[in-house]
């Protein structure tokens, strides 16, 4: 009974770290089909954000939920306005050059901070159910998480600016005859996005010991769970988080934490070769 | 593509052999001999992704392969003959399944890259977790993290005991990129390597002319294997170690890297790429003040942005506007036949 409370947890878990991680990209590389392959440094940026925020003494939530998000996202403006904005629709040439902002980034972080391991310990204490202990932070996670896709749903969907940025996504043409402006608005989604995943690299920021390369762990994750998800933003990244999650779970505690990933990896795989459009390219199709 | 098949055999053994004669001068063998190798390396997905359209983010799966197969081989074997001839059949074998199940399943640009890109994770999270002693293949143990040291390097073939190593493998390794240089040229040259480039340039136009696209492509993604793995031999045997590092996302990141800053659909370019840039490595990894990949990156932002062809498209379009021979351009055309109407009226 402890236990499948505590493999419950654990999976609801992975899910929410999954959609965390891939919220950010789902808006870069989903709406604004911008390949950004900096992605885990914009996270890792969000984690030194945070860390930098908590030494001098700011509250730990806000430097999770405000401070990380907003820096990261200016960081993301800046990008944009330098680099990015003279790439759009060329697909191949965003990818290299984001690698390239990548290795720029990493490079950064190790001259600033220095190639050693920093941290913050979790804000809210862990208890236990029965034998087995679970870290409370895990909830504080997930939390956020169902909140994030709620946000984003509402965003998109129910307010003026999300439908803007929608319509501009799909013909920005016509979003310029109607008198909006599609490079202000790929300016704007572009800095929602980083500002998403500055959250997401805040938020896991007191779980992982941060060094400059952290990022790379996060990029294949969240460009398979992005690809996997397919065309629709909000439901493809809900599904494919949760299959993904579930199946790297089932393996970690079935055989070892090593298999579970390459049980991740090999699903997606799968996956790809049986939906190449992404789950939503078939299930849940039109929906957001 | 002018000129012919022997012409180009003689200007790669003239150009191989002043370079073999000069380079030493400048930069130690020991060095040449890694350049040359990642020169190979880049001259491998310069061929698939160049020349066939096929952007492949996990080259270094097949060159880790490559590296992994010689050392575990060799280990085995006791000599090296047979493990170098592994060490390019393992990586082309593993290309053709992986290639057969993407082209097959029709998946194109980004999925193909992140289906290569994943292959290559699994790898090196599965080499990475294979510390443990139960790990052996052979009389190899796969040590994980650690790799694989002390295994034979490379010796004159039929006498284990004849190790070829310092200026002379430095001479082996000019020798095999030439050969390999001229093998992609002639293979360009032909009517495979000519409906390869149709293929990068309209699939569907090609498939409706009869050609079966997804074999062709699964065919020359092997062949990119299949050098990336000759490479991989060919460093193990440089660095006497094989570690999982040969498989990162870093390393695939640079030979992507060499093959833009080069240029791609050359063949010169990537080797060109790969080796300067690999020497910039060298030379920037001696100087504390700025980080190493900092300016890696800087590089290829720049790159992008400003000289998306590559270094060796640029010089030579340069080089057809100042000295060049003009073919006679459409403007010349349109004045002779001007010149020719008036002349005939």
């Amino acid at each position: 009974m402890d236990l499948t409370v505590v493999i419950l947890v654990e999976m609801l878990y992975a899910v929410a770290s999954l959609v965390l991680i891939s919220a950010g990209l789902a808006v870069v590389f989903g709406m604004m089909k911008v390949i950004n392959l900096a992605h885990g440094e914009f996270m890792m940026m969000g984690g030194y954000a945070t860390i930098t925020a908590v030494n001098w003494g700011v509250n730990i939530f806000v430097a999770i939920l405000i401070i990380a998000p907003l820096v990261v996202g200016l960081i993301g403006l800046v990008v944009e306005r330098l680099v990015i904005r003279h790439l759009y629709g060329r697909l191949v040439d965003t990818m290299l050059a984001t690698w390239g902002l990548s290795l720029f980034f990493i490079g950064l972080a190790t001259m600033i901070f220095g190639n050693t391991t920093t941290g913050i310990s979790t804000p809210i204490p862990g208890f236990s159910v029965g034998n087995y202990q679970i870290n409370g932070y895990n909830f504080f996670i997930i939390v956020v998480a169902i909140f994030l896709l709620i946000g984003m749903f509402a965003v998109l969907k129910g307010t003026r600016a999300g439908l803007i940025a929608r319509g501009a996504m799909q013909r920005s043409d016509m979003a310029a005859a109607l008198g909006y402006s599609p490079d202000r608005i790929y300016m704007a989604t572009f800095f929602c996005g980083c500002a998403l995943s500055g959250l997401a690299g805040a938020v896991l920021a007191p779980l992982v010991g941060l060094v400059p390369t952290s990022g790379g762990a996060y990029i294949a994750k969240a460009f398979i769970t992005v690809i996997a998800g397919g065309p629709s933003l909000i439901a493809g990244l809900f599904s494919s988080a949760g299959l993904f999650g579930i199946v790297n779970q089932v393996f970690t505690f079935a055989i070892s934490p090593v298999i579970g990933e390459v049980a991740l990896l090999v699903a997606a795989v799968v996956l790809l070769r049986l939906l190449p459009q992404g789950i939503t390219g078939k299930i849940f199709k039109g929906k957001l | 593509m002018q000129g012919s098949l022997s012409k180009d055999a003689i200007m790669v053994t003239i150009v191989t052999a002043i370079l073999i004669w000069i380079m030493p001068l400048i930069i130690s063998t020991y060095t040449l001999t890694v350049l040359i190798i990642y020169g190979m390396l880049g001259l491998s997905l310069g061929l698939i992704w160049g020349f066939g359209g096929i952007l492949c983010f996990g080259q270094a799966a097949f060159f880790g392969l490559g590296a992994y197969t010689y050392a575990i081989a060799a280990i085995n074997f006791g000599e090296s003959t047979i493990p170098m001839l592994l060490a390019v059949l393992v990586p082309a074998m593993f290309a053709a399944l992986l290639g057969a199940m993407m082209f097959y399943g029709r998946l194109t640009d980004v999925y193909l890259g992140v289906i290569t890109l994943v292959v290559t994770l699994i790898l090196f999270k599965f080499i990475n977790s294979t510390a443990g002693p139960q790990y052996v293949i052979g009389n190899a143990r796969l040590g994980g993290f650690n790799g694989i040291p002390g295994f034979q390097t490379l010796n004159i073939p039929g006498r284990p005991d004849d190790y070829i190593w310092g200026d002379s493998y430095f001479y082996v390794c000019a020798i095999l990129l030439a050969v390999v240089f001229f093998l992609v040229s002639a293979l360009l040259r032909s009517s495979f390597g000519r409906v390869a480039v149709g293929i990068r340039e309209n699939e569907t136009r090609m498939s409706l002319m009869g050609y079966d696209i997804r074999a062709r492509k699964t065919l020359l993604f092997c062949v990119g294997a299949a050098i990336a793995g000759l490479a991989g031999a060919l460093f193990a045997n440089w660095g006497e170690i094989v570690t999982p590092s040969l498989f990162s996302l870093g390393q695939s990141a640079e030979i992507i890297i060499w093959c833009i800053v080069g240029g791609l659909g050359t063949r010169l370019g990537p080797i060109i790429g790969a080796a300067g840039l690999a020497y910039l490595k060298f030379l920037l990894g001696q100087q504390m003040l700025i980080d190493n990949t900092l300016i890696t990156g800087l590089i290829l932002v720049l790159f992008v942005l400003f000289l998306p062809k590559g270094i060796v498209p640029a010089i030579s379009d340069m080089w057809k506007v100042s000295f060049g021979r003009r073919p006679l351009g459409r403007i010349h055309q349109q004045r002779r036949i001007r010149h020719r109407g008036r002349a005939n009226g």
